[in-house]
């Protein structure tokens, strides 16, 4: 394994903790340390319990892990909750004024700070913040350097003054420590790869820009609101219209309005607003005109937990709208996946003129990840299909009279041409048409014509299964245990793998990307050579273990589920495999150890 | 909206007829409004292909097949959110709403209200029999109290919704009334509202022969007066609108009750389209501004 290290920042809403966790954040990846930061939180814009959580490494960190490191409570709250948390090797700074520490643990560094002593609080209201962070890069062997840089970003609009203030600050938290902590050993490295850090939401909005997206729509909600809020700063640069619309059905209707009329059309909701959006998606289908949207989950259902993530609304996806139809579902991996996905999923509703839906969840949406720039590719292949636009499309069909929106075709794809073409204007209807688009839904009945229909559109499944690659089996092939999982589970099972095989039980990995098509028969040939299955995800049912019986007939062997809003530990896996393995259970859910 | 005159041989009215023939009712309403759009058009020789006729459901909701421009029959209520989106994304077509009382008020009332304060730039044509015809006969938003309907068999005890007073007070920039028994007014109302920049709303009295038995052509044409005709009423004073759209009963005001100008229409306020229609740009950004966006991250 290799070595982490973990900062628990922790205080009421509203009193900073996402400061200092941004400027951690960003000293560790200009360093060209990896990082994974999640926030656990609450629907309150002041007061509560927020905790954040930063990992770092010198390679690739893809969860939260199991252990924290350091511990800055800002709050005697904070103490009282994770101070029990701590194990050999691990401190806990904390302003000696006002908090009180727990009882001390062996091997547990209590770093008290004297707040009042090193800073004028009169002055500054966050001085206990800033000192936290002086003295815990010190302790983690980062030069002073780093800090004040960031420092003087942070503030430079507020005057050299403020600037300067500040820098004394972190210098005297940073100073004491070096006098009066002792260091972790060993200090974090160093190298020459700065990392970009940023959110699931962030990543999903730049990855519609980087497809093309033109138009972009949404109603505020948590934990997707993010997405709208990159796309309105940025709109003016990326080019993009941005609207904030009266609810969720306006939302998806505007989106396929824009959409129909030629552009790439997202939109992003939650649970409760995609259920809103359901009667759209069967438009976009029934008119054939393609469109993303993007569920990011949470805690369901009705209003549930809006802070807190959740894998359970892939029921809604499968059976969202009335009617057979085609469609795209894709579940992104992790937070760099969010920006590779979006123009992938465009590329397959555009084609089969279908909607693709994304299924991303609060954990990806809110939590930040350091990505290689590299990989944050503004270039992507993109490809459109059948499409004839106004501005030089590959069609050359003739015309009115003989054009045919919805002629019946192999592939089940016709020619789309876009509003203000020349010679192909047509009707599209959600009624159930002809090929030239003429109702046969009302007036002129007739079960010959809407069976070709019928089959016509749903020949494009297999075209789209051929467009999107089968999962495969990462770590070895001949396992004590294989875990399947999907979407933003990745990162957790490939740990609690790893761990597994330290401990002596090798262990591999199924992770589902594209939930639909799913691929069923790769799936089973994999799962049939398999010794030992674990299906792990986060909601109650086993949503995903339904799903994949319900398409292959396959049982696995065990589940390990968790539904209390906080996402998978490793640890949470690594034992529920010993367990179930021992025979002891084949259903495991894991407690979630944090108090958040 | 643009007007743009077609270089080749002018529009007729044989030109504007749709792939299907209308299934409505023997003397609906509904006829003389199909009619009077593809009269306006004709007149104002806007190339169809650069037009887009966009309905909800319910038996008005049917006209987009029964007219040669390009149409979008889309769900119950949601016209005037898709229609939204097409302008958006090309605001050189000229976008044009058809649709019932019942899709357009009831189910679609949340958009009908947005769509008006957004002032997008489209031309709403609602046409209004206050009653629920494709399911055969139920109470509208706009049937008047006492109406004995399938769902309210012993007469109906909620109050109706007026249109025009509702559209003056969401802050629609062309708000009319129309009367399917007068064709060349409506006509000229037509015209007049695709022309308008911005958000028009016609109300066109249209009647359903078969399930409102109350509201009928005979019922409406000795009420109907149209403002036009009162030198006393200025159509740019919305207080004076206001008012006239509070009158019905033995006197019913038909005409345009308000326009005005001086509001940009919602694609005009948006400085992202002043490069041109979104349909038309190229996908891929320039690196500089993508680099940028990296760069914020680091």
């Amino acid at each position: 394994m290799t070595q982490t290290f973990a900062i628990g920042i922790g205080g009421a809403a509203g009193q900073g903790v996402a400061t200092p966790g941004d400027i951690f954040a960003k000293i560790f990846s200009r360093r060209g340390l990896h990082l994974n930061a999640y926030n656990a939180y609450q629907s309150i814009i002041r007061g509560g319990h927020t905790f954040l959580t930063i990992r770092t490494g010198p390679e690739k960190v893809t969860n939260m892990g199991d252990r924290i490191d350091l511990l800055i409570p800002l709050n005697q709250d904070t103490m009282d909750r994770h101070f029990g948390l701590l194990s050999v090797g691990a401190a806990c700074i904390y302003n000696s004024d006002t908090i009180k520490p727990g009882s001390t643990t062996d091997g547990v560094q209590l770093c008290p700070l004297p707040v009042s002593k090193l800073a004028d609080i009169s002055r500054n209201k966050v001085a206990q913040n800033t000192l936290a962070v002086g003295a815990g890069l010190n302790m983690m062997g980062i030069g002073f350097q780093a800090l004040e840089t960031m420092l003087t970003e942070q503030f430079k609009k507020k005057g050299d003054a403020v600037v300067a203030e500040n820098v004394a600050i972190a210098r005297a938290g940073y100073d004491y420590a070096s006098q009066n902590f002792k260091p972790f050993d060993p200090p974090l490295p160093m190298t020459d790869n700065p990392y970009a850090v940023l959110s699931g939401n962030m990543a999903l909005a730049m990855g519609g820009v980087a497809a093309g997206v033109k138009f972009y729509c949404a109603y505020p909600m948590s934990p997707s609101t993010g997405v709208l809020h990159w796309m309105a700063s940025h709109a003016r640069k990326a080019g993009v219209m941005v609207r904030q619309v009266e609810d969720e059905i306006g939302v998806v209707n505007m989106a396929i309005g824009a959409a129909h009329a030629g552009v790439r059309a997202m939109c992003a909701t939650s649970g409760g607003g995609f259920a809103l959006m359901s009667e759209g998606l069967g438009m976009s289908a029934m008119m054939e005109t393609p469109i993303v949207v993007i569920d990011c989950q949470r805690a369901g259902p009705s209003t549930g937990v809006p802070t807190k993530t959740e894998q359970g609304d892939l029921w809604q996806m499968l059976g969202a709208a009335f009617g057979d139809y085609p469609r795209v579902i894709g579940a992104p991996l992790d937070i760099g996946d969010c920006f590779t996905m979006i123009p992938e999923i465009f590329n397959v509703a555009d084609r089969f003129q279908c909607p693709g839906i994304v299924l991303c969840d609060l954990l990806l949406s809110e939590g930040r990840l350091s990505v290689d720039p590299r990989d944050l590719n503004f270039n992507p292949p993109i490809d459109r299909g059948e499409l004839i636009t106004s501005n030089g499309g590959s069609g050359s069909n003739g015309a009115n009279g003989n054009y045919k929106r919805y002629q019946i075709t192999e592939s089940g794809v016709s020619q789309r041409a876009v509003p203000g073409v020349p010679g192909h204007a047509h009707t599209a209807a959600t009624d159930e048409h002809d090929e030239d688009g003429v109702l046969i839904s009302d007036e002129f009945t007739n079960p010959i014509k809407r069976r070709a229909m019928m089959e016509k559109r749903m020949r494009k499944q297999s075209g789209i299964e051929a467009a999107v690659p089968p999962p495969h089996l990462i770590g070895p092939r001949d396992a004590d245990v294989t875990l399947i999982g999907w979407g933003s589970t990745y990162g957790v099972i490939g740990e609690a793998c790893a761990m597994l095989s330290e401990q002596g039980i090798s262990a591999n990995q199924l992770q589902i990307r594209w939930l639909v098509p799913l691929h069923g028969d790769a799936i089973l040939d994999i799962l049939k050579a398999a010794r030992h299955t674990i299906i792990v995800e986060n909601n109650y049912s086993g949503q995903f273990a339904r799903y994949l019986r319900s398409e292959t007939s396959y049982v696995p062997d065990g589940h390990i589920r968790k539904y209390d809003g906080e996402p998978f530990m490793p640890h949470h896996i690594v034992e529920s495999v010993k367990e179930q393995l021992a025979g002891k259970s084949k259903l495991s859910v894991p407690a979630h150890e944090i108090m958040v | 909206m643009a007007t743009a005159t077609l270089t080749t041989k002018p529009l007729t009215m044989a030109d504007m007829k749709g792939k299907a023939d209308p299934d409505w009712c023997p003397g609906c309403g509904d006829f003389g409004v199909l009619a009077a759009l593809q009269k306006a058009l004709v007149e104002l020789q806007i190339p169809t292909h650069n037009i887009v006729t966009i309905s909800g459901i319910g038996c008005s909701s049917n006209l987009p097949g029964y007219i040669s421009t390009y149409g979008m029959h889309t769900l119950h209520g949601r016209a005037l959110a898709v229609a939204t989106g097409v302008k958006q994304a090309n605001h050189e077509l000229t976008v044009i709403v058809t649709g019932g009382d019942g899709d357009g008020f009831g189910i679609g009332g949340n958009h009908f209200m947005h769509t008006m304060r957004r002032n997008v730039d489209l031309l709403y044509i609602v046409m209004d029999n206050q009653i629920y015809g494709l399911t055969t006969g139920q109470t509208s938003p706009t049937s008047r109290v006492g109406m004995k309907t399938k769902s309210m068999p012993f007469g109906n005890i909620e109050a109706p919704i007026n249109p025009i007073t509702l559209a003056l007070a969401a802050g629609a920039t062309f708000v009319a009334r129309g009367f399917s028994g007068e064709q060349k007014h409506l006509t000229e109302l037509i015209k007049n509202g695709i022309e308008h920049k911005g958000f028009s709303f016609i109300d066109v009295f249209s009647p359903c022969v078969t399930y409102n038995h109350d509201n009928t052509y005979q019922w409406f044409r000795p009420r109907v007066k149209k403002l036009e005709d009162d030198t006393s009423f200025d159509a740019s004073d919305w207080t004076a609108a206001m008012e006239r759209s509070t009158l019905w009963g033995e006197e019913i005001p038909i005409g345009k009750f308000f326009e005005r100008t001086d509001v940009p229409a919602l694609h005009a306020a948006e400085p992202v389209l002043n490069d041109g229609p979104l349909v038309h740009r190229d996908l891929r950004l320039p690196t500089d501004v993508t680099r940028g966006f990296i760069e914020e991250l680091m």
